[in-house]
């Protein structure tokens, strides 16, 4: 336990230290929606709730999968030997995990609020979306954690990634659109019900998954 | 000598399944019928699928245990076999889907799932090429495979049961088993999925041989010099 708060702890001073990363997925996250926004503009009434819905969360997506990839790549070989012989694998994978849940949940919301201001806001009900955006944060960096340790471990790692990551991470990311389609109707909460179960095992396999995997992908 | 039993067996079991399939007597029924026989082919070549990938997966779990190269190659020859399956069972379905449902692709979450699956496993083919060194490239399509499996699994069989879809056993349908899986059709189904298991094997038997032999030589030659 003690192991992975500290682990966490050097992420986030890592992460301060080079602030550029951080800085330059938010970047990536403004442009990206305002690309959007700007592609968008020409036909403002045709952007329907479905179609702000769906392009919120491709743009989530892509801004996972970049932010997400270097979390292995990061680092240099000679930093994850000397981590090697400090902790156990667990540690580093439950504490990396949650350290890019966190970092994809600042991201989401700051994404959110920026793209709401320029896209408008058709939700009704707040306090699921804020569900949702939480749920789909740690099922992405859960998903992608794994796959980013993989990925890394090849040559042309950002190709792989991609490739490997988006058909795995399809069915949450399906569950998340719907669970964010109830939100936005205000649907009431019992019927969102099987999403959010889904979303959680899903995250809950995964999770069990890389904690085990992840000693044998240590190794090598 | 290498057993031959299965291999005659196998032979044996796929043209009574093509016979039978074409000219057994079958259930009639509205909407599909005579389309049923395609039960024998495309159902049937989706659960060899399912149990192929099983085993890959078994496979893999054992070449992380005991670190024999050669349940990594079984592993890898066995997913080969279950893609090949794989896209002959799409091609059934929508052979069948064009006739009962009215278009080769219709928009179903089943058909859908079954598209990324592939998708899933293509990328683990991918994922082993990128790699020079035979033990890395093992211990980390490994690693991959026994994730995917555990991602493919929802994807295909619990997700579609969520949802409204064409197939039988979601959104409400009833599965086959309830009601239209009459006898006749047993006698020919369960020796098909055996028939395509027993088929997949001896694909992947082959291939397997033919990985192991150039193993062989090639360490010949690295001994004699000549690389």
């Amino acid at each position: 336990m003690n192991e992975i708060k500290t682990l966490i702890w050097k992420e986030v001073t890592l992460e301060w230290r080079q602030k550029y990363a951080i800085s330059g997925m938010l970047l990536y996250v403004v442009s990206t929606v305002f690309v959007c926004y700007l592609s968008f503009n020409l036909r403002r009434n045709q952007l329907t709730p479905i179609v702000w819905n769906t392009l919120f969360w491709i743009i989530l997506l892509f801004t996972a999968v970049n932010a997400i990839a270097k979390s292995f790549s990061q680092e240099r070989h000679g930093r994850l030997l000397y981590y090697y012989n400090l902790c156990s694998p667990q540690a580093i994978i439950i504490s990396k995990i949650i350290y890019n849940s966190l970092v994809m949940a600042v991201l989401s919301v700051l994404g959110f609020v920026f793209y709401a201001f320029v896209m408008g806001n058709p939700i009704q009900d707040n306090g699921l979306f804020s569900i949702c955006i939480l749920l789909a944060s740690t099922g992405f960096a859960s998903v992608l954690t794994l796959i980013a340790g993989i990925a890394s471990k090849a040559d042309n790692s950002a190709t792989l990634m991609a490739v490997l990551s988006f058909p795995i991470i399809l069915p949450m990311l399906l569950m998340t659109i719907r669970l964010a389609k109830n939100a936005m109707d205000g649907l009431d909460w019992s019927v969102s019900t099987d999403e959010i179960t889904t979303l959680l095992s899903i995250d809950l396999i995964v999770i069990t998954l890389s904690y085990l995997l992840f000693p044998y992908l240590w190794r090598s | 000598m290498r057993k031959i039993w299965w291999k005659i067996l196998c032979v044996v079991i796929i043209f009574y399944v093509i016979i039978m399939g074409f000219i057994g007597p079958v259930p009639r029924l509205a909407i599909i019928n005579e389309s049923i026989r395609n039960t024998y082919f495309h159902v049937a070549l989706w659960l060899a699928m399912t149990t192929l990938l099983l085993l890959s997966m078994v496979f893999s779990i054992r070449y992380l245990t005991k670190g024999n190269i050669k349940d990594d190659d079984i592993a890898s020859e066995v997913a080969k076999a279950a893609i090949f399956f794989g896209i002959l069972g799409c091609l059934t379905g929508s052979v069948w889907a064009n006739y009962t449902w009215g278009d080769p692709w219709p928009n179903d979450p089943k058909l859908n799932g079954a598209a990324v699956g592939i998708l899933i496993y293509l990328a683990y083919l991918l994922l082993r090429s990128s790699f020079e060194d035979e033990q890395r490239r093992a211990r980390i399509s490994s690693v991959y495979n026994i994730f995917a499996f555990a991602v493919f699994i929802p994807i295909i069989y619990i997700l579609p049961r969520l949802t409204d879809s064409l197939h039988p056993g979601s959104g409400g349908n009833s599965t086959f088993g309830s009601y239209d899986f009459d006898n006749n059709i047993r006698k020919v189904f369960y020796p098909a999925v055996i028939g395509y298991i027993l088929l997949g094997l001896w694909i992947a038997e082959l291939r397997i041989r033919i990985k192991q032999i150039n193993r062989v030589r090639e360490e010949a030659l690295i001994e004699s010099g000549k690389l």
